[in-house]
């Protein structure tokens, strides 16, 4: 993984992440690695070589003055001990250096399948307890992928690791967004030679189509709730907007008229729905009550503005605006209407937040290769997700 | 064809709506996993699998060779290269979705034919270039097909003979980031639900 950082975030916590001892001749998983590189790519947080400092396993071992002259604001340390049948035993603690004093201590019986979640759990712990944010490492991300004339969708852990296959197609896969609790993710799907929206359980793997109108039928968006979606269809003229339960009953049509209404997404509270649209003849987010009624427009710079995502504060809007040719990921303060463009990459595509809304994950092009990134909401920090030589595209960010 | 039908095909147009717009509303909703009606036939029930697209009879079983019509060209008059039908792709120009004028033979034919065979079925694919979002581009690719729909609908062809769907950037024809590339994208195909 490659992170970024541009400029500095002017208050970085300098957090030194000391490898866990373990046992001479046991296998040492990059548990502090990995914690580390959540850590950094959050753009909050500095790490501190810990390079030829002495690695001490418990806070009666450290010597405080070392490490802040080294410029620690903070310190994890641990260790690891292999227990009978193929478990672990993970100890933890995160230490404030300047005062001397212990913020967290964990301890967690693991299996050998648990190491990332482990390390991305700690990482949620330090990130929390020294921002007072939840951390969002343990949270996943669902892309789709192309290799040569096959799509894969796929769920990774946040990190962009330990990708999953949930559903393979030589027709396109596009939009996935997980439902509200995780367990599903509804999707769109080309094998039937026109665009379906599915349904499919992660935890079985079970899927359904939920919307398979005459026409094309893409763009699904969970409510709040998780009990009802919304969807784009063609069945009665344009691209249209429509509600749908999440069992397939209760259609109800959200947009009236004949031009594009688009890439709907609830508001947090399920009583807005955000949409692209060219009703007022470019591309643009518009708003519109959950329950119907006129549609408001929202953006207003430009000729291009799309794909919006909302923040789960609801305070932000994050889209792709075109200026001059480039598409970029655009933040947008709700109440303000301020905007600020946080990438300087031109092909940026389908932004969507972290479930703690301190990041925005996007699609991009590099190389002529579709690649993953996340952004700071300050645009200070990026971090490419995908490996070298995948083509990835479609991201979503889910719980 | 010629423009000497087009006043023919709209007469056409009005007796057809007139005839059929109570029956054919019947094509609608597919969840429930019924097939509209229109189709149905040329099916032949083969593909009940969820997830694959019964294309019923690809090319060769069925290329035998009716002498339907002109007389000079034994075989499916949709394949007679010396024919409009054969022309499959209608192209747009930037940001347009409007149907050229050269064009019109192209449409006559397709709606000339499906006019002589109710049974006919055809998919109107609407694509689009690769620049901005893949769900905003499948909405303009849906504008394509809508256009290429309603201009055969105006033509007299059934609703229920009609359905326009939309590829967006999904599928080029041609994959570079090119003008050329995106010209060749962005267009709407007519094929046909035997084919």
């Amino acid at each position: 993984m490659e992170i970024q950082v541009i400029g500095g975030a002017a208050n970085k916590i300098a957090v030194a992440m000391v490898p866990f001892k373990a046992a001479p001749g046991q296998p040492v998983p990059a548990l502090t690695q990995i914690a580390g590189d959540d850590l950094d790519r959050s753009g909050q947080f500095r790490l501190v070589d810990v390079g030829g400092m002495p690695q001490p396993a418990e806070s009666a071992q450290i010597n405080y003055g070392a490490w802040r002259s080294k410029g620690a604001d903070a310190m994890v340390v641990g260790q690891v001990a292999a227990l009978p049948g193929g478990r672990f035993e993970i100890r933890f603690r995160l230490l404030d250096v300047l005062k001397q004093t212990q913020l967290a201590g964990y301890s967690y019986t693991i299996s050998a399948a648990q190491w990332r979640a482990t390390a991305h759990q700690i990482a949620n712990i330090v990130y929390e307890r020294l921002t007072g944010i939840p951390g969002a490492f343990g949270s996943r991300i669902a892309y789709v992928q192309k290799q040569g004339k096959s799509f894969e969708l796929r769920v990774a852990d946040a990190d962009g690791q330990n990708p999953r296959t949930v559903v393979r197609s030589v027709e396109p896969l596009i939009s996935p967004m997980f439902s509200p609790d995780g367990t599903r993710l509804a999707y769109v799907s080309f094998e039937d030679k026109k665009p379906i929206v599915y349904v499919q359980s992660l935890q079985d793997g079970a899927r359904r189509k939920l919307a398979a109108f005459k026409g094309s039928n893409s763009a699904p968006a969970w409510s709040p709730d998780g009990r009802r979606l919304a969807v784009v269809l063609t069945r009665d003229e344009a691209s249209q907007i429509y509600l749908i339960n999440a069992d397939g009953s209760g259609l109800v049509r959200l947009t009236q008229g004949g031009n594009i209404d688009t890439e709907p997404v609830f508001s947090p509270d399920g009583q807005t729905v955000y949409f692209t649209s060219d009703r007022g003849g470019s591309a643009q987010i518009y708003r519109v009550a959950a329950s119907g009624g006129e549609p408001k427009r929202v953006t207003f710079n430009g000729s291009y503005n799309v794909s919006p995502a909302i923040s789960p504060d609801g305070r932000h809007l994050a889209y792709i605006g075109r200026e001059g040719g480039r598409f970029s990921v655009v933040l947008h303060e709700v109440a303000s209407g301020q905007t600020r463009v946080l990438t300087d990459t031109v092909r940026d595509e389908s932004p969507s937040f972290a479930p703690n809304g301190q990041a925005v994950l996007y699609a991009t092009v590099e190389g002529g290769r579709g690649i993953l990134g996340t952004v700071s909401l300050d645009g200070k920090t990026r971090a490419r997700l995908s490996e070298p030589g995948v083509d990835a595209r479609e991201p979503a960010w889910g719980p | 064809m010629n423009k000497i039908f087009w006043p023919v095909l709209l007469a056409l147009t009005l007796s057809a709506c007139g005839t059929t717009g109570g029956t054919q509303a019947t094509v609608e909703d597919r969840t429930g996993g019924k097939t509209g009606a229109a189709g149905a036939g040329q099916a032949g029930g083969s593909g009940k699998a969820a997830g694959t697209e019964t294309v019923a009879l690809g090319g060769a079983g069925v290329a035998g060779s009716s002498l339907d019509g002109s007389g000079s060209y034994a075989g499916d008059p949709r394949k007679n290269p010396a024919s409009p039908l054969s022309t499959r792709s209608i192209f747009f120009d930037y940001d347009s979705f409007v149907v050229k004028d050269e064009y019109r033979p192209v449409l006559e034919a397709h709606a000339g034919y499906l006019l002589s065979k109710r049974d006919a079925r055809v998919i109107l694919q609407g694509n689009a270039d690769e620049r901005g979002s893949r769900e905003y581009n499948l909405a303009l690719g849906q504008k394509r097909a809508e256009a290429v729909r309603k201009a055969l609908a105006v033509l007299g062809v059934g609703e229920a003979q009609l359905e326009a769907v939309s590829f967006g950037e999904e599928k080029p024809r041609n994959e570079a980031s090119t003008e050329e590339a995106y010209a060749e994208n962005r267009r709407t195909d007519v094929v046909y639900a035997d084919e």
